[in-house]
C-alpha cells in the first residue's frame, strides 16, 4: 500500500480579513446574526427595523418593520422561512421571511425581550426579557399565551440559547441555568457577575458564558467545571456577545475597546485581537460552517474571513 | 337452534371456536382508541363526523371536495367563442363520495333494493304475496320472483348454517302435537294473526293423519303482516276496482260499486254465501244479463239516491258494518269467534287487539279534612334571649315547644360557633365574673399595651391563673399544620409597627367584640414576634375545644388579613446600607451557602460548589412541541416544583396573586436603592442571595465598601468631569445641584484633571466607550425617541445596550444617506450644532469646579439616597430634542447617567 504522507493538518483559521463592510442605515445595530445555512444575515437595529441581507454581496434582501422600538435580537428557522426577532418593545415578532409579514406577534412580556431563540423545529419560540422570564411561545397553535413561563431568574435574563432538548440561559442575576427537557432538570450555575451571553458548544458538552467582571468562561455542561476562562477583553456594562468558532477551536467574544478577541479554547491565549473599530463591538456571529466572522459595531456590520477576498475590495471602499 | 338436544355429548358445534388461550402468552392489549382509524380507499385517515355518509367525513370537512374548495371555472368569452351558458347539475356539487356505492347518486352498477337479499325474506314473500291476492293485477310479483339475487343476509346464512330451512318457523322442533297446540295459541296469543293461506289449513289437517310419533317438525313459519305503503291520495280502508272479481263473475249478485266498494265483500262475509253462484263469465253493469243468468232486475240499471251516504256520520244500519274497511284476509278467519260489531271498524293493517287495554286505575286524591284552609300560619318567635328572668330549663322548654331550633341570629352563625359565653348569654344566664370578663372589658389598645408589658417582663406564656394552667395547652399540642401557618403569620406581622396598623387594619372579628379584642391581642403579640402569642391571646375560660377553633381561626385570619407591608415587602431586599426598621426579615439559613458559593467562584472553583440541580417540569405540550418524552408523565406540576416566593425581581409586581386579599396598594419602591446595579458587584451578589441579617451585613459592608472603592479607582473610563460640570454651573437651585453633586462624589481627582484638556469633541468618544453613558445615546442618537426610554431601562436592570450611533455616523445619518465614511471636515459641519451646546457646557463646568471638591469628601454617605431620588424623577422626563439643549434637559440627562463606580 502506498503511504502518502498525510496532510500536514492546517492550523485553524481565523477570521482575521474583513470581507466587506454593510452600512445598515438603521441606527446602531443591536444584534447581528447569521441564518442556519450562513448565506444571510439578520441585523437588528435601533431604528425598530429588522434587515435581511446577503452575506456573500452585501446587499440588502428584505427589511421587516413592524416593532415598536428597536430590535434586539432574531433568529431565524431551522428552513430559514421563518424569524423571529424580539424588541424593546416587549413584544416578540415572527415573520415570514419571503413576505415580511408579520406572522404573529407575541405579548406577553412586562418589559423588553432581550433574546429570541426558535427551538430545532421552529415550533417554539424561547424568549428571554428583561423582567426576568422566559417565555415559551408555540408557533403552531392560534393561541397567544407562551406554553411555559420560566420564572426561576432572578434578574433580566440577558441571553438564551437553545440546543436540542435544553435550554441555556443567562441571567443578570450571575447564574447560568440549564433547563434540560428530557431530563426534567434544572441545572443552576453560579458565576457571581452579571451574565451578558451564553453559548453551548457545537459538541453540546460545554456552555460558553460570558459575565460583565470582563471574563469568559468554559464550563462542562454536565458537571459545571470549569474548562477554561478567558480574559483580556474588556465587557463592564454592555451586552455584548461572546461565541465560539465553527469547529469549537477558538472562543470569540466582543470587547468595549472595539476589538474582538479570539482566544485558543484550549490554551486559553489570546490567538487574536481583531481591531474592528472604535466603539464597542456590540454584537458578533460565527458562521455555521465555515470560517467566517460577523460583527456589528454602532451601524455597521462587518464580515471577515478567513482569506481575503481581492474582488471584494471596493466594497470596502463605500 | 340445538339440533340435538337428547343427549348432552351430542351436540352440535356452530361457527369457529375462538383460540385457546396460551399459558404464558402475554396478555393482547386491547387496540387504543386513537389507533382505531378509518381509512378511506386511498389509505388517508377519515375523520369521524357523524352518522351521514358512513359516519366518516366527506369532502373536506363535509364540505367541498379540497381545501381549496371549488376550482373555478375560467370565464371567457370573445368574439369567436362565445361563453356558452352553464347548466349547473347537482352531480357537479358531489363528490366522488357521493358517486361511490354508499353515496347519494351511485354510479356503480349495484343491487337496487328491489332486488337485494332481503328480498330473500320468505315471509315477507309470503306476506306480499298474500296481498298480491287482492292486488290489482294477481302475481304481481312474479316478475321479482324472477329475478331473485344470488346473495342472502348473514344472518340468513346463519340459520341455515344451523339447519334451518326456508319456509320453517325458527325455534326448537316439535313434535305433531304440541306444534299444533303452540300454533292455536300463539294464534290466539300473538298480537296479530296468521293470515290465512288457503291450503295451509287443508294440509294440516292431512298432516295429522299420517304423522308418526318420533318425527319431529320445525315450529310453523310465522308469516308477518305486510305493511305495505300507501301509495295513493285515497283515504284509509280505500279499496280500488278489483278487476279480478270483476271478471271473475262474483259480483254477479251486486254490481260493482264504485262507491261502496266493500259491499261485495260484505255480503260475501255476511250469510250471502249460499247465492255463490259461481259463474264464469262477464258480468256488470255493461255487459247486461247472460242468458244463463236469473237475475234480470238489474239490466237497466237505476241508480238510486238511497244507495249513497247522504249524511255524515250517520248511524249504523244496525248490520254493525257501518264503515267496514278491513281488508277481507285479515278478518274472514276471524269471524267465527269475534264480535262482528268490530268488524267494520277495523282498517287496513291494523287488527283487533287481543288483549283489552288496562285500564288506568285512577285512585281520587284524599278528601280534604272539611275545616281545612290552604293558609300557611307562621307560630310567632318567642325570643327565648329577651326573657332574661326566666330559668334556663324554661327556655329550653320554650324553645322546644315550637317544635324546631329557632334558627340564631345570622351573624353568630351555628350553635357550634358560639362560645360558651354566648351561649350563656343567649340562655340568658348571669355573666360570671372572672379573668376573662376583666380582659374583655378593657379596651382593646389598653389591653394590648397590657399585654405587650407583660410580654416584655415575663417570658413564661403561661398566666397567673392556677386553673389556667392546667386548661390551656402548651404550644405543644398544636397541629404541626397550623403549626407552620403560625410561623407564616409571625413572619407576616412581625415587625409591622403595631400603632398603625392596628387601628388600620381589617377586623374579621367584628361582630364579635370580645373576639376581635383576643384576635387583635395575638395579632399585638405576631407583632413583637412572640411566638406564644396565640396561646396568651385565647380565652382561658373557654372550653378546650373553642379554644383549638379560635386558634385555628385567628392563625388563618392573620394570614389572610396579614398587612400589605409585608406583602410588599417580600418582594424587596433589603437596602444594604440602611438599617431600617422596616426591612425584611428572611431567614439566615442559606446565609452560609452563598458565602461558599461565592467563595468557590473566587477561588475558581467552579462544580460542585457553584451547582445546583433542581427537579423541574417543563410542560407537556413543550415537551412535545421539543419531540422529548414528558420527564415527569402524570405530574401536573409545571416549573420548579416547589415554588420559591422570588422576592428580589421586580417585575414579580406585575403578577400579584389574586389570592392576596389585600390589594396593596403600589407603594414606592424603597429609597436608598437605586436599582442593584448600582453597588459593586460583591455586594450585589449578596443582595441576590437572600439578605443577611443586620448584624452580619454590617461587618461585611464595610469590607465590601473597601472593594468597591478600590474598584473605583481601577476604573478608568467614566464620564468626563466636565460634563457634571457644565451642569452644575448652570443650574441655579440648591436641590438640583445637590443631586448631581452627589452622583459625581465617587469622581477622583486624576479625572478633574483631565478635564480641563478634553475637548467636546473628545467628549463624545469617551463618553460612549464609558460605563456611564448610557445618556450619551441621547446625545447622539438620530431616532430620538428610541434611546431615552431603553436608557431608564438599561440602568435598572441588565448590561446596557452600546450607544446607538457614534456621533460620525449621526452625523452621516443626519446629512444624508452618504453610504460611506465622512472626512473629519463634514463631520466637523455637521456636528456643529453639537459643539455648540457642549461649549455652553464647558463654560459651566468650571463655575462648579471649586465647589464640588469642597462637597466630594462628605457625600459619600448619603449618596445612594440622592441616587434614589434622582432616578425616582426619571419618570417625568420627556423627550429630548438634540437641536437645543437646555441646561435643565442637561440636567435630566445628567441624572439618567448611571452612576460611575459600578462597572
Amino acid at each position: 500500500m502506498m503511504a502518502f504522507p498525510q496532510a500536514k493538518p492546517q492550523p485553524p483559521q481565523l477570521p482575521q480579513h474583513l470581507l466587506r463592510t454593510i452600512d445598515c442605515h438603521q441606527g446602531a445595530v443591536r444584534a447581528v446574526r447569521f441564518n442556519v445555512d450562513g448565506n444571510y444575515l439578520l441585523s437588528c437595529g435601533s431604528d425598530k427595523s429588522l434587515k435581511l441581507w446577503s452575506v456573500g454581496r452585501g446587499t440588502l434582501l428584505k427589511t421587516y418593520s413592524g416593532h415598536g422600538y428597536e430590535v434586539l435580537d432574531a433568529d431565524s428557522s431551522y428552513d430559514s422561512s421563518q424569524v423571529c426577532s424580539c424588541s424593546s418593545d416587549k413584544t416578540v415578532i415572527l415573520w415570514d421571511v419571503a413576505t415580511g409579514q408579520v406572522s404573529r406577534k407575541l405579548r406577553g412580556h412586562a418589559g423588553k425581550v432581550n433574546c429570541v431563540q426558535f427551538n430545532e423545529e421552529a415550533s417554539v419560540i424561547l424568549s428571554g426579557s428583561i423582567d426576568g422570564t422566559v417565555r415559551c411561545w408555540d408557533t403552531r397553535s392560534r393561541k397567544y399565551q407562551p406554553i411555559q413561563v420560566l420564572d426561576e431568574a432572578r434578574d433580566s435574563i440577558s441571553s438564551l440559547k437553545v440546543a436540542q432538548h435544553e435550554l441555556l440561559t443567562g441571567s443578570v442575576d450571575g447564574r447560568v441555568r440549564r433547563y434540560d427537557l428530557r431530563m426534567g432538570q434544572l441545572h443552576v450555575d453560579f458565576i457571581s457577575s452579571p451574565i451578558t451571553c451564553v453559548c453551548f458548544s457545537q459538541d453540546g458538552q460545554c456552555t460558553l458564558s460570558s459575565s460583565l467582571d470582563s471574563t469568559v468562561r468554559l464550563l462542562d455542561k454536565s458537571t459545571g467545571e470549569m474548562l477554561g476562562e478567558y480574559t483580556g477583553h474588556k465587557m463592564k456594562g454592555y451586552k455584548l456577545d461572546c461565541c465560539l468558532s465553527n469547529k469549537d477551536t477558538h472562543v470569540l467574544s466582543c470587547s468595549e475597546d472595539g476589538h474582538v478577541y479570539c482566544w485558543d479554547l484550549v490554551e486559553g491565549s489570546l490567538s487574536l485581537k481583531l481591531p474592528v473599530g472604535k466603539a464597542v463591538v456590540q454584537s458578533l456571529s460565527f458562521h455555521p460552517i465555515e470560517t467566517c466572522l460577523l460583527t456589528a459595531m454602532e451601524g455597521r456590520v462587518q464580515v471577515w474571513g478567513a482569506q481575503p477576498e481581492e474582488a471584494e475590495d471596493d466594497t470596502l471602499a463605500t | 337452534m340445538a339440533a340435538g338436544g337428547d343427549s348432552d355429548e351430542d351436540f352440535v358445534s356452530f361457527g369457529t371456536p375462538l383460540e385457546p388461550l396460551e399459558e404464558d402468552e402475554p396478555l393482547k392489549r386491547p387496540v387504543p382508541l386513537h389507533e382505531q382509524t378509518v381509512k378511506d380507499e386511498k389509505g388517508r385517515y377519515q375523520r369521524f363526523h357523524g352518522a351521514f355518509t358512513g359516519g366518516f367525513s366527506a369532502g373536506y370537512f363535509n364540505t367541498v371536495g379540497s381545501k381549496e374548495g371549488w376550482s373555478p371555472a375560467t370565464f371567457v368569452s370573445s368574439r369567436q367563442q362565445k361563453a356558452e351558458k352553464h347548466h349547473a347539475r347537482p352531480e357537479d356539487f358531489m363528490d366522488e363520495e357521493d358517486f361511490s356505492e354508499h353515496g347519494i347518486a351511485p354510479r356503480e352498477i349495484t343491487t337496487s333494493q328491489e332486488f337485494s337479499s332481503s328480498r330473500r325474506d320468505e315471509a315477507a314473500e309470503k306476506a306480499r304475496a298474500v296481498s298480491a291476492q287482492a292486488a290489482l293485477i294477481p302475481g304481481d310479483t312474479l316478475l321479482e320472483e324472477l329475478i331473485t339475487p344470488a346473495r342472502s343476509s348473514v344472518g340468513i346464512d346463519l340459520l341455515t348454517k344451523m339447519g334451518w330451512k326456508e319456509g320453517q318457523g325458527i325455534g326448537p322442533r316439535l313434535k305433531r302435537k304440541p306444534r299444533r297446540q303452540l300454533k292455536d295459541g300463539g294464534s290466539r296469543k300473538s298480537s296479530y294473526v296468521l293470515p290465512p293461506t288457503g291450503s295451509e289449513e287443508s294440509e294440516d289437517e292431512d298432516d295429522e293423519e299420517f304423522a308418526p310419533e318420533n318425527v319431529t317438525f320445525a315450529p310453523k313459519d310465522v308469516t308477518p303482516v305486510d305493511f305495505t305503503p300507501r301509495l295513493g291520495v285515497q283515504g284509509l280502508g280505500y279499496r280500488g276496482l278489483d278487476p279480478g272479481r270483476a271478471l271473475l263473475g262474483r259480483a254477479a249478485d251486486e254490481h260493482v260499486n264504485l262507491f261502496r266498494p266493500q259491499s261485495e265483500t260484505r255480503s260475501r262475509l255476511f250469510g250471502e254465501r249460499g247465492r255463490s253462484s259461481r259463474r264464469a263469465g262477464v258480468a256488470g253493469q255493461a255487459f247486461g244479463v247472460g242468458a244463463l243468468e236469473d237475475e234480470d232486475e238489474d239490466v237497466y240499471h237505476r241508480d238510486s239516491m238511497s244507495r249513497y251516504d247522504t249524511v255524515l256520520g250517520e248511524e249504523e244500519p244496525g248490520d254493525g258494518l257501518y264503515g267496514w274497511t278491513a281488508p277481507e284476509q285479515y278478518t274472514r278467519r276471524r269471524e267465527r269467534n269475534k264480535d262482528a260489531a268490530y268488524l267494520g271498524k277495523i282498517l287496513e293493517g291494523f287488527t283487533l287487539a287481543q288483549n283489552p287495554l288496562e285500564e288506568k286505575t285512577i285512585f281520587p286524591p284524599p278528601t280534604l279534612p272539611r275545616d281545612y284552609r290552604p293558609v300557611h300560619y307562621f307560630r310567632p318567635k318567642v325570643d327565648v334571649t329577651r326573657l332574661s328572668g326566666v330559668s334556663s330549663a324554661l327556655a329550653e322548654a320554650l324553645k322546644t315547644s315550637k317544635g324546631h331550633m329557632v334558627p340564631e341570629e345570622p351573624q353568630q352563625g351555628g350553635r357550634h360557633q358560639l362560645d360558651s359565653g354566648q351561649r350563656g348569654a343567649l340562655l340568658g344566664e348571669d355573666v360570671l365574673k372572672g379573668p376573662a370578663s376583666v380582659l374583655d372589658l378593657l379596651r382593646p389598645d389598653d389591653r394590648q399595651r397590657l399585654l405587650s408589658l407583660r410580654n416584655a417582663s415575663a417570658h413564661k406564656p403561661c398566666r397567673s391563673d392556677s386553673q389556667d394552667s392546667s386548661q390551656a395547652p402548651g404550644p405543644g399540642p398544636v397541629l404541626p399544620a397550623s403549626g407552620l401557618q403560625q410561623q407564616e403569620a409571625l413572619a407576616a406581622w412581625r415587625g409591622s409597627s403595631s400603632s398603625s396598623s392596628s387601628s388600620q387594619s381589617f377586623k374579621p372579628f367584628e361582630k364579635n367584640p370580645s373576639k376581635q379584642a383576643r384576635y387583635e391581642l395575638y395579632l399585638g403579640g405576631l407583632r413583637q414576634g412572640d411566638t406564644g402569642a396565640l396561646e396568651q391571646s385565647l380565652d382561658p375560660s373557654m372550653t378546650e375545644w373553642e379554644r383549638s377553633r379560635e386558634r385555628d381561626e385567628f392563625v388563618r385570619a392573620s394570614i389572610l388579613y396579614r398587612p400589605s407591608s409585608s406583602s410588599l415587602s417580600s418582594r424587596f431586599t433589603r437596602g444594604e446600607l440602611q438599617e431600617d426598621e422596616d426591612a425584611v426579615e428572611v431567614s439566615r439559613d442559606q446565609e452560609g451557602e452563598r458565602d461558599a458559593k461565592q467563595a468557590a467562584v473566587q477561588m475558581k472553583m467552579f462544580g460542585k460548589l457553584t451547582r445546583e440541580t433542581l427537579e423541574w417540569h417543563p410542560d407537556r405540550l413543550l415537551c412535545k412541541r421539543f419531540n422529548v418524552p414528558d420527564p415527569y408523565p402524570g405530574s401536573s406540576v409545571v416549573g420548579l416544583p416547589k415554588v420559591k416566593r422570588d422576592k428580589f425581581s421586580v417585575f414579580n409586581f406585575l403578577t400579584v396573586p389574586e389570592s392576596r386579599e389585600t390589594a396593596a396598594p403600589p407603594q414606592p419602591l424603597e429609597p436608598g436603592k437605586k436599582s442593584r446595579w448600582d453597588v459593586s458587584e460583591q455586594e450585589k451578589e449578596k443582595k441576590d442571595e437572600d439578605p443577611p441579617s443586620q448584624a452580619v451585613s454590617e461587618g461585611e459592608e464595610q469590607s465590601s465598601d473597601k472593594k468597591a472603592e478600590e474598584e473605583e479607582e481601577e476604573e478608568e473610563q467614566r464620564p468626563p468631569m466636565d460634563l457634571f460640570k457644565a451642569i452644575f454651573a448652570s443650574s441655579s437651585s440648591e436641590k438640583s445641584s445637590s443631586s448631581s453633586e452627589g452622583e459625581s462624589d465617587g469622581e477622583e481627582g486624576d479625572a478633574k484633571e483631565e478635564e480641563g484638556r478634553k475637548e467636546a469633541v473628545k467628549l463624545f468618544s469617551v463618553a460612549a466607550s464609558s460605563s456611564s453613558s448610557a445618556v450619551t445615546s441621547s446625545l447622539h442618537s438620530e431616532a430620538a425617541g428610541s434611546s431615552q426610554k431603553s436608557a431608564q431601562d438599561e440602568e435598572e436592570f441588565g448590561p446596557k445596550l452600546p450607544p446607538p450611533l457614534p456621533p460620525a455616523a449621526a452625523a452621516a445619518a443626519r446629512g444624508g444617506a452618504a453610504p460611506r465614511y465622512l472626512l473629519p471636515e463634514e463631520e466637523k459641519t455637521s456636528r456643529r450644532s453639537k459643539e455648540k451646546k457642549h461649549k455652553n457646557k464647558k463654560q459651566q463646568k468650571h463655575k462648579k469646579e471649586k465647589k464640588k471638591k469642597k462637597h466630594k469628601k462628605h457625600k459619600h454617605k448619603g449618596k445612594r439616597k440622592k441616587e434614589a431620588s434622582g432616578s425616582s424623577s426619571e419618570d417625568s422626563k420627556e423627550d429630548e430634542d438634540d437641536v437645543q439643549p437646555s441646561t435643565d434637559e442637561l440636567l435630566r440627562r445628567l441624572k439618567s447617567i448611571r452612576p460611575p463606580q459600578i462597572w
